[in-house]
């Protein structure tokens, strides 16, 4: 299984690099869309797959991300400063939301951050002085970094790659590490977790900050790209579509994002020939998939591996017992 | 100061639908640990029974006994046997998950098999305006507030006083005991689901007037039912009513006094408070963890 994921891994990243060389705009769009999302539900896959804590609120960090690098750079700062200074407001934002909502129980964070999500909606659409209200902010620039210029679409998708990997690998090496452990611990058992030292309020709340963390880089990102950003892009409706993106591709498996993402972004496209009932296709999807994998995508090959097993090891009792019978 | 008075009892009646909508919520989560993210759409769906109804020459009256019916079968039985039974056995996530994506196929399937258009909806009560001391009242208003206040009472009462309902709340607390004592304990668990769809079935009737049937009247409404239960108390069904009343009040007075911009952010700014000092709610006991 590991060497398995390892050689996906490698192919998808050959072709990430080389297919969007082949691609016309539109498809360079996509392409980057894709990554920008697998950055976000990366964060939002730490926060409900690993810690298990689910938040219905991460398009709120997607825009609070967005909107700081969109105010820095029409303010004529840096991109670069504009970026860092977004993930550290998100990882305050992002303590400060999960601190009161964590002390009691885990139901309570999705209230608190679908809540948390329609305030900061509103903030965006009434603080015409600050986001520019229901216009949004245009002509959102593209930066450059020591004399290279990402203006260009597929110089921007390069850079988009390149955030992406170093975020995977970060997450990865964090996952590995005895913190990413206490994680994992804590969401399988939080109060056997707790018996074994591990503090798990502030390893959830962690969790919960980092994970918004990465919905800020990954909404800096898209401000950069999309070039036009207004309130519409970060509503409730658009954090349940990355709950749900999580959700779909598998939580708690490292690559269920990169899978999540990709339906959610291509998936609009494909059920086009549905018009106006396409939303209710979705939804309806989504509870059939639920009540048939209710563990995501990525969790059919474990299933398989277990039915097999299970077949195996009736098969050896069978011939026990026959064994016996003899 | 009359003011002050008018705007508190319309919040009254905003409040007591509220409170309609968080107790068939905090039902639904003691008797079956059920979080239901589509309760908004649940109440969406009987004011659009109640207009096609009402579209076939059927009166008023008519067309909300028919309408109680129907939401017991389809969003009682049906939601039960279709959605929840299934995914009980894999704990929370996978139900929130499937209601989220309910609440989005009812939506948008209202939307495109019958009208994005809001649809106009009768009155329920007489067009009348009392005027004491100074205070004006709307007939609607009162009517809205005494009628949700008289269903919130009778589910109550009918928890606390009668068989059935003791052995509902048997259930609630301890499943295993409830069903060693003999009780049905699918058919309480079923009733429960019952009791939500027509206390939805009833909030449709009573805040359809004001703010008419429309696809997306739900939202809103969902997550202030939400954050009210919370408010009052999770483990308490009075916890419902208060955290109901409260927030359609602060809603009303925060709208006129402070900010009608941020009048829809109220609610969150109450659940934080109350969950950062009372995380149990304000009526709330507090509860031990399972282990």
């Amino acid at each position: 299984m590991k060497k398995l994921n390892l050689l996906f891994a490698l192919v998808a990243l050959a072709a990430l690099v080389v297919v969007p060389n082949f691609l016309k705009n539109y498809g360079i769009h996509m392409f980057t869309t894709w990554l920008v999302f697998i950055i976000a539900t990366m964060g939002l896959n730490l926060t409900v797959g690993y810690a298990g804590q689910k938040s219905l609120g991460h398009a709120a960090f997607f825009g609070i991300g967005a909107y700081t690098v969109a105010i820095f750079l029409k303010a004529g700062l840096s991109f670069w400063l504009g970026l860092p200074v977004a993930a550290l407001f998100c990882f305050v934002v992002g303590l400060a939301l999960g601190f009161p909502a964590l002390r009691v129980q885990t139901i309570y964070l999705a209230f608190a951050t679908l809540g948390f999500n329609t305030a900061l909606w509103l903030v965006m659409r009434n603080e015409e002085w600050l986001t520019g209200g229901t216009f949004g902010i245009n002509n959102i620039a593209r930066p450059s970094l020591g004399g290279i210029s990402f203006d260009g679409n597929l110089a921007y998708y390069y850079l988009v790659l390149g955030f992406t990997i170093v975020l995977a690998l970060l997450l990865w090496g964090l996952l590995r590490s005895p913190w990413g452990k206490a994680f994992t611990a804590l969401r399988d058992n939080a109060i056997r977790a707790e018996s074994l030292g591990i503090d798990t309020r502030s390893y959830t709340l962690l969790s919960f900050a980092i994970g918004a963390v990465y919905a800020g880089v990954a909404g800096g990102l898209y401000a950069s790209q999309v070039q036009f950003i207004d309130p519409a892009l970060f509503t409730v409706g658009a954090s349940i579509m990355m709950y749900l993106m999580v959700v779909v591709g598998g939580p708690g498996y490292f690559l269920g994002p990169v899978l999540g993402s990709a339906v959610g972004v291509v998936l609009p496209e494909w059920l086009r020939f549905a018009q106006a009932w396409y939303l209710f296709v979705f939804g309806a999807a989504v509870v059939v998939l639920m009540i048939w994998l209710p563990d995501g995508l990525l969790s059919i090959p474990d299933r398989i591996k277990a039915r097999r097993q299970s077949r195996a090891a009736s098969a050896a009792r069978a011939a026990a017992g026959k064994g016996v019978k003899a | 100061m009359t003011d002050f008075l008018q705007l508190f009892f319309s919040g009254l009646a905003t409040g007591s639908i509220y409170a309609l909508v968080a107790l068939g919520f905090t039902l639904l989560w003691q008797a079956s640990g059920t979080i239901n993210f589509a309760q908004g759409e649940f109440v969406m769906l009987p004011a659009f029974m109640m207009v096609m109804l009402l579209g076939s020459g059927l009166s008023l009256y008519f067309a909300f006994a028919l309408t109680i019916v129907l939401s017991v079968v389809i969003l009682g039985w049906l939601f039960k046997r279709g959605l929840v039974d299934p995914l009980f056995k894999y704990g929370m996530m996978p139900i929130v998950v499937a209601t989220i994506g309910l609440s989005i196929a009812m939506r948008n399937g209202v939307r495109a098999g019958y009208s994005a258009e809001p649809q106009p909806f009768p009155q329920v009560f007489p067009d009348v305006i009392f005027d004491v001391m100074g205070v004006t009242f709307s007939a609607g208003d009162v009517g809205t507030f005494v009628f949700a206040m008289v269903l919130v009472l009778v589910t109550q009462a009918f928890l606390n006083k009668t068989v059935t309902g003791r052995a509902m709340q048997a259930v609630a607390q301890n499943t295993e005991s409830a069903s060693v004592l003999g009780i049905n304990v699918p058919r309480m668990i079923f009733y429960t689901f019952a009791i939500n769809a027509i206390l939805a079935a009833a909030a449709a009737l009573l805040v359809t007037p004001t703010y008419l049937a429309k696809f997306d009247m739900g939202e809103g409404l969902g997550t202030k039912a939400f954050f009210a239960a919370i408010i009052g108390g999770f483990t308490n069904s009075r916890g419902a009513l208060v955290g109901g009343l409260l927030v359609g009040v602060s809603e009303n007075l925060a709208a006129a006094y402070i900010s009608a911009a941020y009048k829809d952010a109220v609610a969150l700014v109450i659940f934080m408070v109350v969950i950062l000092f009372k995380p149990q709610g304000l009526l709330g006991k507090k509860e031990e963890r399972k282990v």
